[in-house]
């Protein structure tokens, strides 16, 4: 009887873990964060795509086509700086569907962390303002002071986009560290079978379970843990997936929380977009550099809240896995445990792809 | 069972990933392309002269920096150095020029040594001139010739006027370009002409963005 509900519950939560990740993914793709595969490029050119994404593709281009004769119009005309805010707003939006803007390595860090709805939007847009900040310091530290050249530049960037993806692995190595053990403490003491029991029939328990209030879940699931939490008393170690090193949500959200957040803030917004580095330079050129700075800042509110509303479904997906798994008890746990372990992998895989070119994201090269 | 979980998870990951990398940014450089195809006397295909313009903003960006001695032009010299790292960062990406002779690849040696840069100071655009000499000549009696990036940061399209010439070319030699956006006219068409439940088996949509050129010397 226990064994047949240990394998109904064991594939509830296979499915569980490959629907969510196979979601996230689809939204990560959907908004995607690439380019090819290092597949040869004698392949036949892949077809612009078609849908929804395309025609967010098609508008990018087209707004950005838009951008030097706005740029070139506000000379004579200030009304056209207008028309290059409003353009930059909309092509923020549309863009942050294009790579480089951490939307992945966001949403992935916010199922791992079961972070809130509040810190996810905060996050985007304090990394989309980053970026907006790191390449007008480029821009106008490189061209604008010392006018150095476009390779010098690209060249600058490249330093901090290894630097920028080193920290996405390291964010990532540092989750999988904490999640893994958590997953592995939790499976251990599933696989006792006195705590298959106990997980299996919920009961109340004192102060352990204080314990975990304060340290797992700062939102409304915490009174389902309850019942999840019983294999804690038979094995005290389980504590280990307790976070007890890692901060927790509501650690996060106290004044020591954000510097870890931080983290991710920097590894995320440090790499600036390529496009707000050509439309800074070129309006440099045309005398016009704090036109092109307006730009650049008001693109990355747009991008902010395109990142933003992907976080928010991140978050959303994880709030409902929590509640599918709630409703499993013990292996439940165990699926938000390997969830949480599949972001964290996701985020290195990530990271090592973008660092080693597998991902191409805006080219700064010489062409 | 709990490394069905694991495998369920690794698949997925495995899924993701793949998935990622099948979307693509939006183009940042737009390049006009002009092409000459070079024959030589006995008919054999040498070469691909190209001639590419770049839009004004990437054409400004990569202008950055560079000392001129009149002040928003630059002449061939003073663009000797960036024309060298257009050209050699070209090389990674095959300068985006793919070719076949009779159905089969043939491949490009690196460019001639007299490539330049132009600037066209009312514009603000630069032109890169430079030519990808065959690695053996061919005598085709049908040749091929695509000019696309397949990773779409950069947009290339033909000019308007006369995109594609030929070289001394044998007379007979008749040419042929199709442009993305004519190509995925043809298609739509030639989809609406097919009945709902046939699917044509030489139709393969991908290829038809690419920017080809087609000549035929029977």
């Amino acid at each position: 009887m226990r064994s047949v509900g240990a394998r109904r519950s064991i594939a509830d939560v296979a499915l569980l873990v490959a629907i969510l990740l196979l979601a996230a993914g689809l939204i990560d793709n959907a908004f995607a964060q690439a380019g090819p595969f290092g597949a040869p490029r004698t392949q036949a050119p892949a077809a612009p795509v078609g849908g929804v994404l395309g025609w967010v593709f098609a508008k990018q281009a087209e707004f950005y086509r838009q951008f030097s004769g706005l740029i070139r119009a506000s000379k004579a005309d200030g009304s056209a700086a207008w028309s290059l805010l409003g353009l930059s707003f909309l092509y923020g939006i549309f863009h942050a569907a294009g790579p480089g803007h951490g939307k992945a390595v966001i949403s992935s860090y916010i199922v791992a962390n079961d972070e809130t709805w509040t810190r996810g939007v905060v996050l985007s847009f304090a990394s989309a303002l980053l970026q907006a900040l790191v390449a007008v310091v480029v821009v106008g530290i490189a061209a604008a002071l010392l006018s150095a050249t476009a390779a010098t530049m690209g060249r600058a960037v490249n330093v901090i986009e290894i630097v920028s993806y080193s920290l996405i692995i390291l964010i990532g190595v540092r989750l999988l560290w904490v999640k893994g053990r958590a997953f592995v403490a939790l499976l251990r003491t599933l696989h006792r079978p006195a705590a298959v029991g106990a997980a299996v029939t919920p009961h109340h328990h004192g102060d352990l379970h204080h314990h975990h209030h304060d340290h797992d879940h700062g939102d409304g699931h915490a009174h389902h843990h309850h019942d999840h939490h019983h294999h804690h008393d038979a094995h005290d170690d389980a504590s280990a997936w307790g976070h007890a090193h890692a901060p927790e949500p509501e650690e996060l959200s106290g004044p020591g929380g954000w510097r870890r957040g931080l983290s991710a803030i920097v590894a995320v917004g440090l790499r600036p977009c390529s496009g707000a580095i050509l439309v800074l330079v070129f309006a440099l050129a045309q005398g016009l550099f704090w036109t092109g700075v307006a730009s650049t800042f008001v693109m990355a509110v747009g991008t902010a809240i395109t990142v933003a509303a992907i976080a928010s479904i991140a978050v959303a997906a994880r709030a409902w896995a929590q509640q599918v798994a709630d409703a499993r008890s013990g292996y439940g746990m165990l699926a938000m445990r390997g969830i949480e372990v599949g972001a964290a992998v996701v985020i290195i895989a990530f990271g090592a792809l973008l660092l080693t070119g597998y991902i191409v994201t805006e080219r700064m090269v010489g062409i | 069972m709990i490394r069905r979980i694991f495998f369920c998870g690794l698949a997925a990951c495995a899924g993701l990933v793949t998935a990622i990398s099948a979307a693509q940014a939006h183009p940042h450089i737009w390049v006009t392309v002009k092409s000459e195809l070079v024959y030589a006397p006995d008919g054999t295909v040498t070469g691909v002269r190209h001639a590419w313009t770049f839009d004004d903003m990437f054409s400004v960006f990569a202008t950055q920096g560079i000392e001129s001695k009149k002040k928003g032009e630059f002449t061939r010299e003073e663009l000797a150095p960036l024309a060298e790292v257009n050209v050699t960062s070209l090389k990674e990406y095959d300068f985006f020029t793919f070719a076949k002779a009779n159905g089969k690849k043939i491949e490009f040696n690196d460019p001639s040594a007299d490539y330049y840069l132009d600037f066209d100071p009312k514009d603000t655009v630069l032109t890169l001139h430079f030519t990808l000499p065959l690695k053996t000549p061919v005598k085709a009696k049908e040749l091929a010739l695509e000019v696309y990036d397949r990773e779409f940061f950069v947009d290339f399209s033909f000019a308007e006027k006369d995109p594609v010439k030929l070289v001394g070319a044998p007379a007979h030699c008749k040419l042929s370009i199709a442009r993305p956006q004519e190509m995925s006219a043809a298609l739509t068409q030639q989809f609406s002409q097919m009945p709902a439940d046939q699917r044509d088996p030489s139709v393969t949509i991908g290829t038809e963005f690419a920017n080809k050129i087609s000549v035929k010397c029977p």
